[in-house]
Formats: C-alpha cells, sequence, structure tokens
C-alpha cells in the first residue's frame, strides 16, 4: 500500500538527519525507538527542534502530541538550542533545603536567568534540574558537565562567579 | 484454568461480593449499587488511575489503593467511605480548585459540570489552599469548538478517548507537573490540527467546561456522551 511503504523525507540536506534516521531504522521504525530518536536528535542538533518532532513522528508513526508529549516530560531533551555553557542547578528537596533555593535567587539577581532561560547573547544557559540523584552531594550544580557538590551557597556563587569568567 | 479460581469473592463496605478476572474493584462496586467518586475514569475508556479520588481502604493495610485500576483479591474487605477517605478527597477537589480558574458563575458547564457535582457531592464548600490563578489563554481557533485550559483539570479523558475511539491521538499532554497541559499535535491551534477530526468526541467526554461547542453561554454546555457505549459495543460487535 502506497500509505504504509511512503519514505520520509529528512526536513533538509543537513547530514545529521542521516544519523538519526540511522538510529531509528535499527529499530526498525517501531514506534518504541521514540526516546532512543529523540535523544539522536539531542545529540546531533544540541536541542530538539520542532521540524525534529515531526521528522520523527511521521518516521516512526507516532501521533505528533504523543511526540511532543514525551519531548517535552524529560528534562534530557531540550526544545531551544543552549547557550554556550549551561549551568544546572539542582532544586530538588535534599539540595534545596541545602540551599540551592539562594543560588536560585542569585542566578536571577546575578544573571537575570529564570530556570530554561539563556542569556541573550547566547553565552550561558541556566537549568533548574529536578533531582539529579546525587542527594548526598547536596547541594548539587553542574557547570558544564562538571558535577560539584558539598559547597555552601555563597562558596557556590563564588565558583560560579570563578567559571562564569574563566572564558575571558 | 477452573471457573472456582476465576471468581474472587471479597467484600465491599461489608457486603459480599464477587468479581471475574478482568475486573476492577470500581466495576464490582458500580455492579453492587457503591458510588465510588471518581473524575477521570470513564466507563468505555482505559482506567488510568488519576485523579486519585477512587482511592479505597483495604482491610489490614493502610496504603490506599486506587479502585479504578486495582484488581480485587480473595477475601479482601474494602471500605469505600471513611472520614480519612472523605478528608483525601475533599483535598484533591480543593487542590483542582486552587490549580486553576474554576469559576461557575461564568462556566458554559455550570450545572452541566463534573466537578462542581461532585464538589456538592462530597461537601467541598470552601477552599483552604491558596489559589494560583494562572492565566492560559483560550484556543478558539476551531471552527466548532474551543478550550479553556483555565477549566482543564487533566484528567486525560479528552487524550484517551481520541487515541482509544477516534483513533486520531490528536491531543496529548505536554510537560509535567504543574506545568502539565493538553495540547493538540505540536502544541499548535487546534484550528490548524492536521490530525484533528472534528468528531467532537473530546469535548463531549470532558467533565468540565474546559473544552465546549462555541457559540454556548453559561450553563448552556450540557454533554452527551451517549455515542461512548454505543462505541464501545460496535467495537466488541466488528471483532467477533
Amino acid at each position: 500500500m502506497l500509505i504504509e511503504n511512503r519514505k520520509i523525507a529528512p526536513p533538509d540536506s543537513d547530514k545529521r538527519w542521516k544519523i538519526v534516521d540511522a538510529t531509528m531504522r535499527k529499530q526498525g521504525y517501531s514506534p518504541t525507538a521514540l526516546i532512543e530518536a529523540l535523544h539522536t536528535v539531542q545529540e546531533s542538533f544540541g536541542h530538539v527542534s520542532g521540524e525534529a518532532l515531526e521528522f520523527v513522528s511521521e518516521s516512526l508513526n507516532v501521533p505528533p502530541s504523543k511526540v511532543y508529549g514525551v519531548a517535552t516530560f524529560y528534562n534530557l531533551f531540550n526544545m531551544v538550542p543552549l547557550g554556550d555553557h549551561v549551568f544546572s542547578l539542582c532544586t530538588g528537596t535534599a539540595c534545596y533545603v541545602k540551599g540551592s533555593g539562594e543560588v536560585l535567587e542569585f542566578m536571577k539577581t546575578e544573571y537575570g536567568l529564570e530556570p530554561g532561560q539563556t542569556t541573550q547573547d547566547g553565552s550561558l544557559t541556566f537549568i533548574g534540574a529536578r533531582c539529579v540523584g546525587a542527594c548526598g552531594l547536596a547541594p548539587v550544580m553542574i557547570l558544564d558537565g562538571e558535577v560539584v557538590g558539598k559547597l555552601t551557597p555563597d562558596q557556590m556563587k563564588e565558583r560560579i562567579r570563578e567559571w562564569m569568567s574563566h572564558d575571558e | 484454568m477452573s471457573p472456582t479460581n476465576s471468581i474472587k469473592t471479597f467484600t465491599i463496605d461489608g457486603k459480599p461480593v464477587s468479581a471475574t478476572e478482568s475486573e476492577t474493584i470500581l466495576d464490582v462496586a458500580r455492579q453492587n449499587g457503591v458510588n465510588i467518586p471518581t473524575l477521570c475514569n470513564m466507563d468505555g475508556l482505559t482506567s488510568t488511575g488519576q485523579c486519585r479520588l477512587c482511592m479505597v481502604e483495604i482491610g489490614g493495610s493502610n496504603r490506599l489503593v486506587p479502585s479504578c485500576v486495582s484488581k480485587p483479591e480473595e477475601g479482601m474487605e474494602v471500605t469505600t467511605e471513611s472520614p480519612r477517605l472523605l478528608k483525601y478527597r475533599q483535598m484533591i477537589l480543593e487542590l483542582l480548585f486552587s490549580e486553576r480558574n474554576h469559576i461557575c458563575a461564568v462556566c458554559v458547564t455550570n450545572g452541566n459540570c463534573e466537578l462542581q457535582s461532585m464538589s456538592q457531592r462530597l461537601g467541598v464548600d470552601h477552599v483552604r489552599y491558596q489559589y494560583l490563578n494562572p492565566q492560559f489563554k483560550v484556543d478558539g481557533s476551531h471552527p466548532k469548538y474551543e478550550v479553556d485550559h483555565n477549566r482543564c483539570i487533566l484528567c486525560g479523558r479528552c487524550v484517551r478517548v481520541c487515541d482509544e475511539i477516534e483513533g486520531a491521538h490528536t491531543r496529548d499532554l505536554r510537560n509535567r507537573g504543574i506545568n502539565t497541559l493538553v495540547i493538540t499535535d505540536f502544541d499548535g491551534p487546534w484550528g490548524e490540527s492536521k490530525s484533528c477530526t472534528s468528531c467532537g468526541k473530546c469535548v463531549h467526554v470532558c467533565p468540565t467546561g474546559a473544552l465546549a461547542e462555541k457559540g454556548k453561554s453559561v450553563a448552556e454546555m450540557a454533554k452527551r456522551r451517549q455515542f461512548l457505549p454505543y462505541l464501545v459495543m460496535r467495537r466488541k460487535g466488528a471483532s467477533k
């Protein structure tokens, strides 16, 4: 049947779509490959764009709303491009009790960032994580993949300032 | 499997009842005239245990279980009403009220609303929690229907009826927790949805005024759900 055998073309000639397509092909374009396909999109493009969602949705035959729901449910996928540097702050219970709320406030006053926002110049993205699974290290923050824990809020602020200026 | 194994006998509020393998505690309660409060459950759709109103007590256990997704066990003692259950059920309703903007006086489903009638039934006459007063935009892009997220309780009925009965899966939930929202397709305007068939099933299964027909004024939106048991039985007949 034509409807079943149609070939889904990638949105443009970008070679990274081939990597995404390869992931889905390996899974036989099964709807269950959704999360894996989204992971590949995230890794290849740095974020999950609207056209990527459409491509994955059509290729795997998963309803658009479901693809969108899954992509927004998991914090690992981000829908807008990230800044050059990424700062994640855990706001889970243990970290909050240990003072991550103070750092949250600090990010707002010092850099004007709410969780999920990126600075205008695209240099820094602030992510509010919901427990990173390292409560023993509370309060935890992640500076470009480097996990930093067991600091007081003041030490954390100092560390963020240091880290922010290391490009200069 | 011997027939004696497949029938479970247990009690609901002290009354001896029996259930077949496929029946949940809620099914059996309803068959026996016990009306356990529910909001997300709907006969003909998959039960998801989302609203937590149907929680019941099980003798010998301190844990409450959602009766719509729990199977009875032999000798189980189920209690469907107690001061503790009433407290939790009222709390759930109060939290629903505080989370969105449920203002009956200006609502299209005033008088036909399940959230409203459930609150009356369970005696919720005030809300102890601070209202969040979110400001959701009303999506009126569809020619026949409109969605007002301010009145949504996220029961997921529209999502399930669209997926299971209509087969379009136009709707789903985005994000999580307090940010959860019912979306159409890629979170676009309803009127521009490619997958929506404009059948209106979602509108009529919606327990509140979140989904309504256009052109209805206050208290004019009564829901018609006779199609659901009909379609479910048609499917069953066709698959035989």
